[in-house]
Order: C-alpha cells, then sequence, then structure tokens
C-alpha cells in the first residue's frame, strides 16, 4: 500500500515543482475530408474535428481533477493540410479560408492551439505544397490559434534547398504580416528535419500518414522535479562525503527522477483515451519549460555545473541530461514517441533568457547544443533586418545536423519587424519574452540560391 | 472498488481529523487506513479512501472537501489513487 512519504513526495512536485502534464494532444486524420469543392472540404473538416474533440477538453480537465495533476494544454493535431486541400486549393486565399475554418473548429471544442498547417516537402514541393506555404503569412495573421510547421528534408531524402530558401521568405513575410503583435506569427511556425508523425507538441505538431483515424498522444513535462532532485542529491552528498555527486549519481537521479515523471503521463494517457475511446498514441517524453521561475531546463544544466548555459562544458552536460531522460522515461511508458528529449527554447526558458543577458549564450552555441537536445533553434528572437537568405542559411545548417544525425532539428526563429539588437520582445503566456540575438552578419546569399537540394547522406563510413 | 486518497496539510488544529472523518462517514465513504506526521509544528495527514459506495459523485465530494479544509484553515485535497501507484510502484 502507498505510504505518507511517497504520497507527500508526489503533492511536493505538482505544488511546488511545476510538475505538470504538458499537453493531451488528439490526433485527427483529415484524408477523407478532402474534396474538389473547397466549401465542401471546409464543412467536412469542421464537422470532423467538432465531433471527435468535442469533449476533449472536458476530459481533460477531469483527468486533472481527479488525480490533483495540472494538465495545462489541451491541443489538436491534423493531418498536414497540403494533402487535403490538394484538390480544392487553387490560390494561396483558398488555403487561407482552411485555416479560418480550423481556427474556427479550434475554438469551438476550446483547444489552445491546433497544428497541421502543414506540408512535407523534404525531397520536393507539389503544387499544392508550394500553394499551402505561400498561404502561411496570411494565414498566420488571420487566425489566432493556428500552428504551422513545414518539413524541409530528412535523413532518407536529404535536404530540399529550393523549399530551405522559400522558408526564409516566408518567415520574413509571416514577421512583416503580424509586426503589430511583435512578429508573432512566426512562434506559430516551424521548419523541420526529421519532423516525427506523431509529436504532440507546437508548433510542429501534425498528424502524419502513418497514423491511425484518430489517436491520443500526451505531453509530459517538468524540468522544476528534475532541478530540485538534482538538489537534494548534491546536498545529500556534501553531507555525507563532503562534495558533490558524481556523474553515476547524477546519472541515476535524473534517470529516477524522469520515470516517475513519465509514469505520471503514462497514467492521464491511458486515462484520456479509455474515457474518449480513441486509442492511445505515445508519450512525449519531453522537458518542456516554461518561463515561469524554477520551471527551466536553463536551471538543471547550472545544477549539473555550467555556470550559465552556453559555458564549455553546456553540450556535453544536455547531451547527458537528454539521455537520461530517455532512459528513464521509456521504462516508463508503453509507447514513446514525438520528439522526447530536453527542449532548449530561449523566450520560453528564464535561465536560458539570462544566460543571453549575460551573454554567455549565443546563436552558434545554440546550434551546437542542438546536434543533442531533442530538437532545435527555438524561439529565438533576431534583428527585423536579418536577411531572408540569412534565414535559410541558419535552417539549412539546422537541417543538415537533424539529416547527418538521424534525428529531429527545427528553426523557429522570429525576426521581430522593427527590433534590433539591445531590444527585448514580449510574446506573452507560455511564449514568453526574449532578448533579441545577434545574427552572423556575412552572407549566405550564394549559398543558398543554387536551388536544387542536398543529396540524401551515406550510412557508412561514421565518422 | 474506486480508492482515492485524502491529504490534510495545515497547521496543527483542533477537530481536523474528526471533521473530516464525519463528512466521509455522512458520505458512506469508507476509511481503510489513516497515517499521520507533525513536522515543524504542520500537520500532514493521509488516508487511504474506499469510495465504492459514496452517496454523491467524486467531483463533490472533492470540492465539499476542499471547502471544509478552507473553513479551518488547511488544505484538504482529494485524489484517485492510481497517481500515486503509478508513480511510486513498477
Amino acid at each position: 500500500m502507498i505510504n505518507i512519504t511517497e504520497v507527500f513526495e508526489t503533492n511536493k512536485m505538482i505544488e511546488q515543482e511545476n510538475l505538470d502534464v504538458r499537453t493531451i494532444t488528439m490526433g485527427i486524420s483529415l484524408l477523407d475530408c478532402a474534396d474538389e469543392n473547397l466549401d465542401v472540404t471546409c464543412e467536412k473538416i469542421y464537422n470532423k474535428i467538432t465531433a471527435l474533440a468535442k469533449n476533449l477538453v472536458k476530459t481533460g480537465e477531469d483527468i486533472a481533477k481527479e488525480f490533483g495533476v495540472p494538465i495545462v494544454n489541451k491541443r489538436i493535431s491534423i493531418t498536414p493540410i497540403s494533402l487535403v486541400g490538394g484538390a480544392c486549393c487553387k490560390i494561396p486565399g483558398d488555403y487561407v479560408q482552411i485555416a479560418k475554418t480550423l481556427d474556427k473548429a479550434a475554438k469551438e471544442v476550446g483547444v489552445n492551439f491546433l497544428g497541421g498547417y502543414s506540408a512535407i516537402v523534404s525531397k520536393g514541393m507539389t503544387k499544392s505544397d508550394e500553394l499551402l506555404i505561400r498561404s502561411i503569412p496570411m494565414a498566420l495573421a488571420c487566425t489566432e490559434r493556428i500552428c504551422s510547421s513545414i518539413n524541409v528534408g530528412s535523413t532518407k531524402t536529404g535536404i530540399n534547398m529550393d523549399a530551405v530558401r522559400l522558408m526564409g521568405d516566408i518567415i520574413k513575410e509571416t514577421a512583416e504580416q503580424t509586426k503589430e503583435n511583435d512578429s508573432l506569427g512566426c512562434a506559430k511556425l516551424v521548419v523541420l528535419c526529421n519532423a516525427p508523425d506523431d509529436n504532440p507538441f507546437m508548433a510542429g505538431a501534425f498528424h502524419g500518414v502513418s497514423e491511425a483515424d484518430a489517436i491520443i498522444n500526451v505531453g509530459v513535462s517538468g524540468p522544476g522535479v528534475v532541478k530540485y532532485a538534482l538538489e537534494q542529491m548534491d546536498k545529500a552528498a556534501k553531507e555525507d562525503k563532503g562534495c558533490e555527486a558524481n556523474f553515476e549519481t547524477l546519472c541515476e537521479t535524473i534517470k529516477k527522477t524522469a520515470f516517475k515523471i513519465t509514469r505520471v503521463g503514462q497514467l492521464v494517457a491511458q486515462e484520456a483515451s479509455a474515457r474518449l475511446n480513441i486509442p492511445f498514441g505515445i508519450i512525449d517524453l519531453s522537458l518542456a519549460p516554461t518561463p515561469a521561475i524554477g520551471d527551466s531546463v536553463a536551471d538543471i544544466l547550472k545544477c549539473i555545473g555550467v555556470e550559465h548555459p552556453g559555458a564549455p562544458g553546456t553540450t556535453a552536460a544536455l547531451a547527458l541530461l537528454n539521455d537520461q531522460v530517455k532512459k528513464g522515461g521509456v521504462m516508463a511508458s508503453s509507447y514513446v514517441g514525438g520528439l522526447s528529449g530536453a527542449f532548449i527554447p530561449v523566450s520560453e526558458d528564464q535561465g536560458m533568457i539570462d544566460a543571453v543577458e549575460a551573454g554567455a549564450l549565443t546563436i552558434e552555441k545554440l546550434e551546437a547544443m542542438t546536434c543533442v537536445c531533442s530538437v532545435g533553434l527555438d524561439m529565438i528572437a533576431i534583428p527585423g533586418n536579418t536577411p531572408a537568405t540569412t534565414i535559410a542559411g541558419i535552417i539549412a545548417d539546422e537541417s543538415a545536423i537533424g539529416m547527418i544525425n538521424q534525428k529531429t532539428t527545427a528553426v523557429r526563429i522570429i525576426p521581430v519587424v522593427g527590433k534590433n539588437i539591445g531590444d527585448t520582445v514580449e510574446f506573452g503566456g507560455l511564449l514568453g519574452y526574449a532578448p533579441i540575438m545577434p545574427v552572423n552578419k556575412f552572407s549566405s546569399e550564394r549559398f543558398v540560391n543554387r536551388g536544387g537540394r542536398i543529396p540524401a547522406p551515406i550510412h557508412s563510413f561514421k565518422n | 472498488m474506486t480508492r482515492a486518497i485524502i491529504t490534510v496539510v495545515g497547521k496543527d488544529t483542533v477537530g481536523i481529523i474528526a471533521k473530516v472523518c464525519t463528512y466521509l462517514a455522512d458520505n458512506q465513504i469508507n476509511i481503510l487506513d489513516i497515517s499521520q506526521t507533525i513536522v515543524q509544528e504542520f500537520f500532514n495527514m493521509m488516508m487511504i479512501v474506499d469510495m465504492t459506495k459514496s452517496v454523491k459523485p467524486f467531483d463533490s465530494i472533492n470540492e465539499e472537501l476542499t471547502k471544509i479544509g478552507a473553513d479551518t484553515g488547511v488544505q484538504v485535497k482529494c485524489q484517485l489513487e492510481d497517481i500515486f501507484n503509478k508513480m511510486h510502484r513498477i
């Protein structure tokens, strides 16, 4: 039988260390909504989403109350919409009409984000894919809850450099069209390499074609819990041996904590799946920070021993953190998927913001960290006058890291119109705020303008 | 069997357990186990209860217990037992 120490340990994690389930995301296939008539397509999409997800938010709230654990977000991911709108969309404006329909459906069922305004163009773009990509700036400017993602490369296909180049322009245009809100549109737009089909986290969530008709995916979190466990570990080691814990103890502590956090996610996922009568897909084992004090991946890195993220040793610290979270989490869940690892967004993590302001963390160091973290350059604000070709160059670099290392990488970067180094930008809520970070001034123009694609990498001679 | 864990945390006050127990008895909720500690004058109590025959739904019980706690100046929570079992037992 459960004992009092265990009960209070769990409740302390929830009440004082920000343990929560970050998201229950319902994946919905919209492939059966495709029609040659735009209005019919929109109607089918609206009806399917509102029918399947009508109880999603209520179910999430019920589970949160009954188990006493917060479930922060209830969200929806859909089939990449370029696969659904191909037959009926003739101009970018047609896709915008679908975006508005999706936004309306999201508001009707009460979810805060709906992801999947997406296209998978890792090898080439269909006409439909290109129309969708060109509609993104307008779609993000006239909707509130839609998230967009474009997959421009993979280990199996190489990198579609035409798409990379185009996304440089699209990110700039999205920033321009949402400049009244500090270019907020770009916070809902991510460019990926090796995007997973079952990711529950925004902005990169979509319901891939390998998935069933509807599925429940859950993203767990809890950087605060890991940080507290590490603090207690060092305190005990100092009392016991007079020095801080070694790497063996450190790794064991992270693993055990990740196990506990993930078990809560597994429970919530199984309950949601049973109550909504929709199959359980995966748990995404991510440490997802929020701007709340103590809910920070940067703080964990500091506990591990670097003065600020960015100091030499940071990449190694992040690598061990990411690996131990996976090792602990995998045993706690029957199916693991999505992005699974530690997120290192800048604006959403107070410790990362502090590191940038202290001059410890640069985009180049963040790029190195993305080789071992779960995703990539995330929520980074850069000067509004950064050229589109430079943004495309950054996307190409990140995609190359993903392609060669067989991992997911991503770029969610915000060229904030009218702002420069020394300014800060406030996105609000979970998106937080960010200082504008300097970008390398030298040009990538000739490189990204070549056109075509980078061939898939060889899978032998690994050095 | 629907098992829940009720926790009470707060400054030690006369009659806390009596109030919670009376409420549970009135609603046909059976107490299976009680344990408590006092840490630096703070009262920590945990009860394992069987709610199978409860006359009210879980939601109402949870809200009313929270209210009893608030009236007495302590924090009372009621949670389904599964969250603790899942986290601490393989």
